[in-house]
């Protein structure tokens, strides 16, 4: 695959020097769209990754009973899969989207600080090796248990997990390094890079809620690595942080973690709302509709998302006045993401609307990101919270906020620019074919969760009582054809990059952005000098 | 250096501030959490337990109810503790406002020499501020010695004041080994 993306600018390099040959081009690049590009292929690389430890996880949910996997070696897989999809997946395919297309769309001709950009990317890989040591080490004689306290890693269990712990707790260091390393980037490159005239009010939405992410990134990451950090202590120089025998308190990692946690909702999916402030408008050929009132309430929601973390956390005991404040705000919080959606329905209307790949996934991503944004109320309500507490309704509610909220975004995104960074069309039937798949299986594997989540089947446990298990089995199946679907967009993507109809500088009728007047693809060194924006 | 390099480097050199200080502000949570529910009256029901244990043992020396109330005693011992600690009752029937005295015995099944320290729980954890704790082992870390085998009392009481809707708590100690 890699040797296959390399080949990005085949046609129209027209600059004086062209990129570096062989392994040096990519080892030490400091060009956005190599880096972009390369944090794409990454986190491609991790979607399949974590696909695959939630497909061990799915088959073994098939019937009740112990098939395939040790309880041990089950919770691993869980705490495996949500940190790979999380950090490995979204997280960087978002980078690679942030760097493909900001300086594109800002008219700046790279990034603002090009060698932190290579070092942010870099970490990656061997952050990433160090993640699934984590889960290898526990293999091999001496490598201590396996890591079965989920992504949040709660204490007083993870302080007794074996070395696989340290594993993860440098791999989360590493990952959140980066992220912050990327993000100041983004936002010194938005903040003095932009061409003259573009202010901050006239930018693409994109690279609004990119600047919003990264300043949540900045805000929340340091507190995860202080929490780990001093988890880190707990394990190995006998602090007492987490350690009740000590006269420390656990609940206070929950809160240093949710306080990461719950924000980093916001982190995945906001760049995707970004994507979509592209999508909507160009396939509606409508100007998108509420701009201001769109910058608002992602401002809205990063300052109310940072102060509800303990939503996470209802049974742990607080008393009602905290938990009536938690409430409250959390249900706040669905006036600004409602008005989002509401904003990107209002673009639609009477719009010359046309429904290709992109626009598809927008649609469906309204649809179904409303739909887990709906449970997710219900789950915000403490009486109701306290049934609903750790069961599949739980899983369910996240994998409809995450996937349609954060990936499908992704997909859109994908698919939008992909005739931009490759100069060819994909294949739209297939591309078509990929989303009914896509969407349908999702639907299949997600939905009957609800049910079997309220009934009482709870989450993170290897087995289940016989009355769940029809639903098990159509949710398995559907999360088998899920998984596959994935090779398709891979397939896709590896066609469009070898070939395909040329695209246009335009490539999409109704486009309009500074990213649309470049050749496509665009020539290794863009926009050297900046293009010229009629002041408003 | 041209302007805009200037002032790249200074929007880079808050950031990285931004990001540091964020890094601080976790740690200063340590000892901020404890003080903001304090504060705020925000406590966690642990921390209420010890205020709510105050009345209830002021409570407790008054009338002794005429209904009776189950008490069930469970211990967790975390695995790196090769202790045993089991109550000599598993359950005890009591009556709201009479004193109770129930022994634990506990054992160190190494040879050598270690420290560990019981925190209780109770369960439902509405009853947590109902239940006084006038002699407990819990108060203090407890040392046993090589094999030694022991009796741990605890002396405790329910309050009048617990709901009338709860006729059955659960007493529940998590044993961990205190680091030395």
């Amino acid at each position: 695959m890699s040797t296959a993306t390399i080949d990005l600018e085949h046609h129209g390099e027209h600059e004086h020097h062209g990129p570096p040959k062989g392994l040096k081009r990519w080892l030490f690049s400091t060009n956005h769209k190599d880096i972009g590009t390369m944090y794409l292929i990454f986190a491609f690389t991790m979607l399949f990754a974590g696909g695959l430890s939630a497909m061990a996880i799915r088959v073994e949910l098939f019937l009740p009973g112990l098939q395939l996997l040790e309880p041990d070696l089950y919770n691993n897989l869980v705490t495996n899969h949500a940190l790979i999809m999380i950090f490995g997946a979204v997280m960087p395919a978002a980078a690679g989207l942030a760097n493909w297309m900001i300086p594109l769309m800002i008219g700046a001709p790279d990034m603002a600080l090009p060698r932190l950009n290579n070092l942010s990317f870099w970490i990656l890989p061997a952050a990433a090796t160090m993640l699934i040591l984590s889960f290898i080490v526990p293999f091999f004689p001496g490598g201590g248990t396996q890591i079965n306290t989920g992504w949040t890693i709660y204490p007083p269990l993870s302080v007794q997990v074996g070395m696989s712990m340290d594993f993860l707790i440098f791999a989360l260091h590493m990952l959140g390094i980066s992220s912050v390393l990327a993000s100041i980037n983004i936002i010194v490159t938005i903040f003095n890079m932009r061409v003259p005239n573009m202010t901050m009010m006239r930018m693409p939405i994109f690279v609004w809620t990119w600047l919003v992410t990264a300043f949540l990134l900045i805000l929340v990451i340091p507190v995860l690595a202080g929490g780990i950090t001093m988890l880190l202590f707990d394990r190995h120089f006998g602090t007492s942080f987490f350690n009740a025998a000590g006269g420390g308190d656990p609940v206070l990692f929950q809160h240093l973690f949710w306080f990461f946690g719950h924000p980093e909702v916001y982190i995945l999916i906001l760049p995707s709302m970004g994507v979509l402030a592209s999508v909507v408008p160009t396939f509606s050929r409508k100007p998108l509709f509420g701009y201001s009132s769109l910058v608002g309430a992602m401002i809205a929601i990063m300052i109310i998302g940072m102060v509800v973390w303990a939503h996470h956390q209802y049974t742990i005991g607080m008393s009602l006045g905290a938990v009536s404040y938690f409430m409250i705000g959390t249900i706040i919080i669905s006036i600004p993401v409602g008005l989002m959606v509401f904003n990107y329905i209002a673009t639609m209307w009477r719009g010359a609307m046309t429904f290709e790949t992109p626009m598809l996934f927008a649609i469906g991503i309204l649809l179904m990101f409303s739909f887990g944004g709906l449970t997710g109320i219900m789950l915000a309500v403490v009486p109701a919270d306290m049934q609903y507490h750790d069961s599949m309704f739980v899983v369910a509610h996240f994998h409809y906020v995450l996937m349609p909220g954060a990936v499908f975004g992704l997909f859109a995104g994908v698919f939008y620019w992909l005739p931009k960074w490759t100069g060819h069309m994909y294949d739209e039937k297939l591309a078509k074919l990929f989303f009914w798949i896509n969407v349908i299986s999702f639907n299949i594997t997600f939905f009957p969760q609800h049910f079997i989540g309220l009934a009482g089947m709870p989450r993170r446990i290897v087995d289940y009582h016989a009355m769940f298990t029809e639903f098990n089995v159509i949710s398995s199946i559907g999360g088998i054809v899920f998984g596959l679907s994935h090779l398709l967009l891979l397939y896709i993507v590896i066609k469009t990059v070898r070939g395909g109809k040329q695209a246009e500088n335009k490539a999409w009728e109704g486009a309009k952005g500074l990213e649309w007047e470049l050749p496509s693809p665009p020539p290794f060194h863009s926009w050297t000098t900046p293009p010229k924006l009629a002041a408003s | 250096m041209s302007d805009v390099e200037r002032r790249k480097r200074r929007t880079l050199l808050l950031l990285m501030g931004l990001a540091v200080g964020m890094f601080g502000f976790g740690f200063a949570m340590v000892p901020l959490y404890g003080l903001l529910c304090k504060v705020t009256g925000v406590q966690s029901v642990g921390q209420r337990a010890t205020i709510g244990a105050g009345a209830a043992r002021a409570a407790a020396t008054g009338v002794v109810q005429d209904r009776w109330v189950t008490v069930k005693f469970d211990t967790t011992i975390h695995p790196n503790l090769p202790w045993r600690l089991e109550p000599m009752k598993r359950r005890l029937r009591v009556r709201p406002g009479e004193h109770y005295l129930v022994k634990f015995i506990a054992e160190n099944r190494s040879g050598q020499e270690i420290t560990g320290q019981a925190i209780p729980s109770i369960a439902p954890w509405q009853a947590t501020g109902f239940f006084a704790k006038m002699e407990c082992f819990c108060f203090n870390r407890q040392t046993l010695a090589g094999n030694a085998i022991t009796e741990m009392p605890l002396r405790f009481s329910v309050s009048p004041d617990l709901p009338a809707d709860i006729n059955s708590l659960t007493l529940s100690y998590s044993v961990l080994r205190v680091s030395d």
